[in-house]
């Protein structure tokens, strides 16, 4: 056991979601992170997005690879199975899952080490396949778990915490899912939880794979002034693209306001989510628009977050494999084995 | 007295060079499926390059009424398609044998040889004025030495036709070229030669109730069988095609009638990280997985394989071995993964293994390979090779028992968790030392975290030394389990003080060197390791034995450094017997070996 015993994150409500949940049905066991880590705050969101779409805990199946952020999924949704594996292939064995169950709601929690560096190519190709799953980079731009070195995605000239400045340009996870053809982008901030929770719950009613860019400060070592990924620089540059107001299938018609500059776009589970613009001409489902949009801001040193991009056409995993509805891995063996009279017949061809 | 009466009926070897992408492998397929239906024991061995084109390609087929089908060293017949290659191919004709060549081109003296007897045919010529098209013309060039063959070797030619129309069923031009060329050679032969020629074939009954199949393909049939579900893998030679035939098995017999639906998922990794990914995670989701690959891909899979390991989740891996080390030369077979596969990934890591050694087993220890890997919820690696997973084989028909049910190994159902007070991972062993598992989607009171990183018996995150070791001290209990179940091995032993172990592909040239050495007067007593970890007969047997060979196809006698390190028979009684050029084994090999080394 560790040896700081923290208090495990409480809520103070207990209302019930529709499934007779409280939020700390949700919970999970203590955090061992650093006090003040931007994970743990993603962590919350998680919970509150999970409690407020009332996922039954069981059909929730929380992947990580390792790292400070890949520990996370142990401290939310106690109910849930958790795979914990290994650093950078959580897209991988994602993949694999999903395909046996495709019943199962998965969350993918991930680093910008596991992702941008060991793990880019399983994250580009579950990316290409659209499994279905919630994929989260907790993004610090720094090793937080190996202490403190360099990610992939931090910016040149950001600092580290002795001071050295990085050279070799980042990996943007945004831009990058973008032009491979992602089929959901979202970027938070986990100082920012009223923004990603919303975010988080659109992504849980997408279809394919929702990737959702966090930036996260690691307070240890990476959140002084010369750093990029520090709670100051991204609240100072923080530029909100795009607000996903997230409307449950449930209570559409209640929620259906109808705003100035609205896009509303509806989630293969029928649910609505509605793009808030900013600016007005924002269009989520133009990912060629999107991409110069970001580019341009990006330009400029300006963080855009918010739902930035989706598109529900684009086939899944399942789809694009035309797999039965039945989960795999629950296809009676019957249906699956030929069997004797077969085996004899099917030898005619090796006579 | 084999040996000696070879060139004889139903008893003798050809070896054809051809040219890599000259379609030459559908006249030698054409050439071997007809003598198996004449029922005739018959082997193929295809040794090629690793090109797509140009490159000197060899098939051999050996003919031997007492089922000795490994391959042979000498030829009796040469057929010698490919001009870069004359000099070396004619030298390997045994004395008094022969050469068929295509003469369109005359020989150069340099070449010939007094005491062979060359065939010359004009094929390009005859071909040329036969057929038009190019392409055509090379192609039917093959089919017209495979006429040629018919009539020296006294093949069927009705099997032969019957053959190409099957193949042909509906594509009436074809068939007609095809037949067209096979009588240019056939007419040719008959007409300027004696045929056939003294060495030749009869039929024979012996293939009643076999087939000739490649073990790729049986593997797959096994998969099939076996009821996996999801695969996933990277291409690789020479394991590329036990997911072809996974693949085409599963669009024939994976397809729900009613809704049009897959009940299969094969996935093409990004590489075979993600491949031994796929198919941990689908295994941990309560699917049936696999992968197949080759020596680089286990590299590969190093990392994740310790992980199931530790978090005890099944997987079925086969590997086809070839030659190695790193690119190896990837067309060529080998032994050589046996070191890498039993203690594959860093830590304390041993995996179980399976050995088949033809096809027949592929098939049959597919499917226990699964039901092991879910018993003891670890990984297991079956390990094939190039020769047995490429080369088509005549084995047994393959037979199924409809009262198979898979073995699906500790798995907790909703109602066993509703009735437990708590769920803890990795307590309340059984006899084998496994403990129940959840699969997710079932019960909230099954979640756990399944994780890499140090676990105690309850499931839980641990640095603490003891409770550490508990789990891992229960790991080594359930592999020595494991030895019990895994294939025992296949021993014919007559109480002799000399024994001979071997392992996979080897099997059939293992088995006529006990004959021919038997022949010379030097009785010893057979053992074919089948399984690992090591059942305790294999021990015995070792110990049995004042001398043991171990007669295995890598450098460095990996087989026997299992045995060493996993028996406490004294080292100094097992001997090597090791080749690892590439090609498959054959007898004199092993005669050679073992002969040289015992006290005259
Ligand atoms: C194969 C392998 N190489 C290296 C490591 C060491 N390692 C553990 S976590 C980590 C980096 C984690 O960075 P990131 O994913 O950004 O997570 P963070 O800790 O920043 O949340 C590394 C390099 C490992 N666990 N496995
Ligand atoms: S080292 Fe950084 S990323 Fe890791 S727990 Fe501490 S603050 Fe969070
Ligand atoms: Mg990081």
């Amino acid at each position: 056991m560790p040896s700081i015993v923290k208090p495990v994150a409480r809520h103070p409500s207990l209302q019930k979601n529709e499934l007779g949940l409280t939020i700390r049905d949700y919970e999970g066991s203590m955090s061992t992170l650093c006090a003040g880590c931007g994970h743990d705050s993603i962590t919350a969101a998680i919970i509150r997005a999970l409690w407020e779409i009332a996922m039954p805990p069981h059909m929730l199946a929380k992947m990580s690879g390792i790292g400070c952020s890949s520990k996370t999924p142990a401290y939310f949704a106690s109910g849930a199975h958790g795979f914990n594996s290994a650093h950078g292939r959580m897209p991988a064995i994602t993949t694999g899952a999903a395909a046996a169950n495709r019943d199962i709601t998965y969350i993918g929690v991930s680093g910008d080490g596991d992702s941008l560096s060991i793990g880019l190519g399983h994250m580009c190709h579950a990316i290409r396949r659209n499994v279905r799953m919630v994929y989260i980079i907790e993004n610090n731009g720094v090793y937080g778990l190996t202490k403190g070195q360099f990610s992939a995605s931090a910016d040149v000239g950001s600092k580290s915490k002795r001071g050295e400045a990085n050279q070799v340009l980042p990996i943007d996870p945004v831009t990058l899912a973008l032009s491979i053809g992602a089929s959901f982008v979202a970027r938070g901030f986990s100082g920012d939880k009223e923004r990603l929770v919303p975010i988080l719950k659109a992504a849980f009613a997408h279809r394919g794979l929702a990737l959702v860019d966090v930036i996260s400060p690691c307070v240890t070592f990476n959140d002084h002034s010369g750093s990029t990924k520090s709670y100051l620089y991204t609240r100072q540059n923080e530029l909100k693209a795009a607000e996903a107001d997230f409307v449950p299938l449930q209570t559409e018609i209640v929620a259906a306001i109808r705003e100035q500059g609205v896009t509303a776009v509806t989630m293969h589970d029928g649910s609505i989510v509605r793009f808030r613009s900013v600016p007005q001409e924002y269009d989520p489902t133009d990912r060629q628009k999107v991409m110069n949009y970001l580019l341009e801001k990006q330009g400029s040193g300006e963080i855009v977050t918010g739902l930035l991009f989706v598109d529900e056409t684009i086939s899944s995993l399942h789809e694009q494999n035309n797999t039965s509805e039945t989960p795999l891995s629950q296809v009676p063996y019957g249906e699956l084995c030929p069997g004797a009279l077969e085996l004899e017949q099917l030898q005619h061809e090796f006579k | 007295m084999h040996q000696h009466s070879r060139t004889g009926v139903n008893d003798f070897a050809v070896k054809l060079a051809n040219v890599n992408g000259t379609g030459s492998a559908s006249a030698n397929g054409l050439l071997m499926q007809a003598i198996f239906r004449m029922g005739i024991p018959v082997s193929g061995k295809n040794l090629f390059p690793s090109n797509i084109q140009g490159l000197p390609t060899w098939y051999e087929i050996r003919v031997n009424k007492n089922r000795y089908t490994a391959r042979a060293l000498e030829y009796d017949l040469m057929v010698a398609m490919n001009a870069q290659t004359y000099a070396r191919d004619i030298r390997e004709v045994r004395s008094g044998g022969y050469v068929l060549y295509d003469s369109s081109w005359p020989l150069e003296r340099s070449l010939w040889r007094d005491d062979v007897n060359f065939l010359p045919i004009p094929l390009a010529e005859m071909c040329n004025s036969r057929f038009h098209d190019a392409r055509e013309r090379t192609l039917m060039k093959n089919i017209s030495y495979a006429g040629a063959l018919v009539a020296f070797l006294g093949i069927d030619m009705q099997i032969v036709e019957g053959l190409l129309a099957e193949k042909f069923a509906g594509k009436k031009t074809l068939r007609e070229s095809n037949r067209d060329a096979l009588r240019i050679g056939y007419e040719y032969a008959v007409k300027h030669f004696a045929c056939p020629l003294p060495f030749h074939l009869e039929r024979m009954d012996a293939n009643r109730d076999k087939i000739l199949i490649d073990g790729n393909t049986a593997a797959a049939l096994g998969c099939l069988y076996a009821g996996a579900t999801v695969a996933a893998w990277y291409p690789i030679t020479p394991s590329t095609s036990v997911m072809d035939a996974f693949r085409r098995f599963c669009e024939k017999y994976r397809r729900d009638p009613d809704t049009g639906r897959n009940n299969y998922l094969i996935l093409q990794a990004e590489d075979e990280l993600a491949a031994v990914g796929m198919v941990i995670g689908a295994c941990w989701n309560g699917a049936r997985a696999f992968t197949a690959t080759s020596g680089p891909g286990i590299s590969l899979m190093n990392e994740l394989l310790g992980l199931a390991y530790y978090s005890e989740i099944p997987a079925v891996l086969i590997d086809v071995q070839r030659v190695g080390p790193s690119t190896g030369m990837p067309t060529r077979t080998q032994q050589a993964d046996l070191m890498e596969c039993a203690y594959a990934s860093h830590g304390d890591t041993k995996h179980i293994l399976l050995f088949p050694a033809n096809p027949a087993e592929c098939f049959e220890f597919a499917v226990k390979s699964f039901d092991l890997a879910e018993r003891f919820q670890t990984p297991v690696i079956m390990l094939s090779d190039l020769d047995i997973g490429m080369n088509d084989w005549v084995v047994p028909q393959l037979t199924w028992d409809d009262s198979y049910r898979p073995d699906r190994g500790r798995i907790l159902s909703e109602a066993d968790l509703q009735k437990l007070p708590a769920f803890y991972r990795y307590s309340n062993e059984d006899e084998n030392h496994v403990t129940p598992r959840t699969l997710p989607g079932v019960h909230a009171k099954g979640a756990y975290v399944t994780r890499g990183s140090g676990h105690n018996k309850l499931g839980g995150y641990t640095e603490a030394p003891e409770e550490y070791q508990q789990v891992l001290d229960r790991l080594a209990r359930k592999q020595k389990a494991a030895a019990n179940a895994v294939p025992s091995p296949k021993i014919s032993s007559g109480r002799n003080a000399i024994g001979v172990v071997t392992i996979g592909g080897c099997d059939p040239a293992v088995r006529e060197a006990l004959d021919l050495l038997a022949e010379r007067g030097i009785d010893a007593d057979y053992m074919r390791i089948c399984g690992f970890p090591f059942h305790k007969s294999i021990e015995e047997f070792l110990y049995a034995h004042d001398i043991c060979f171990i007669v295995e196809q890598n450098r460095d006698a990996q087989l026997r450094s299992l045995l060493v390190l996993e028996t406490c028979v004294p080292k100094d009684r097992l001997r090597s017997v090791l080749v690892y050029g590439g090609f498959p084994l054959s007898a004199r090999s092993v005669v050679d070996s073992i002969t040289r080394q015992l006290p005259v």
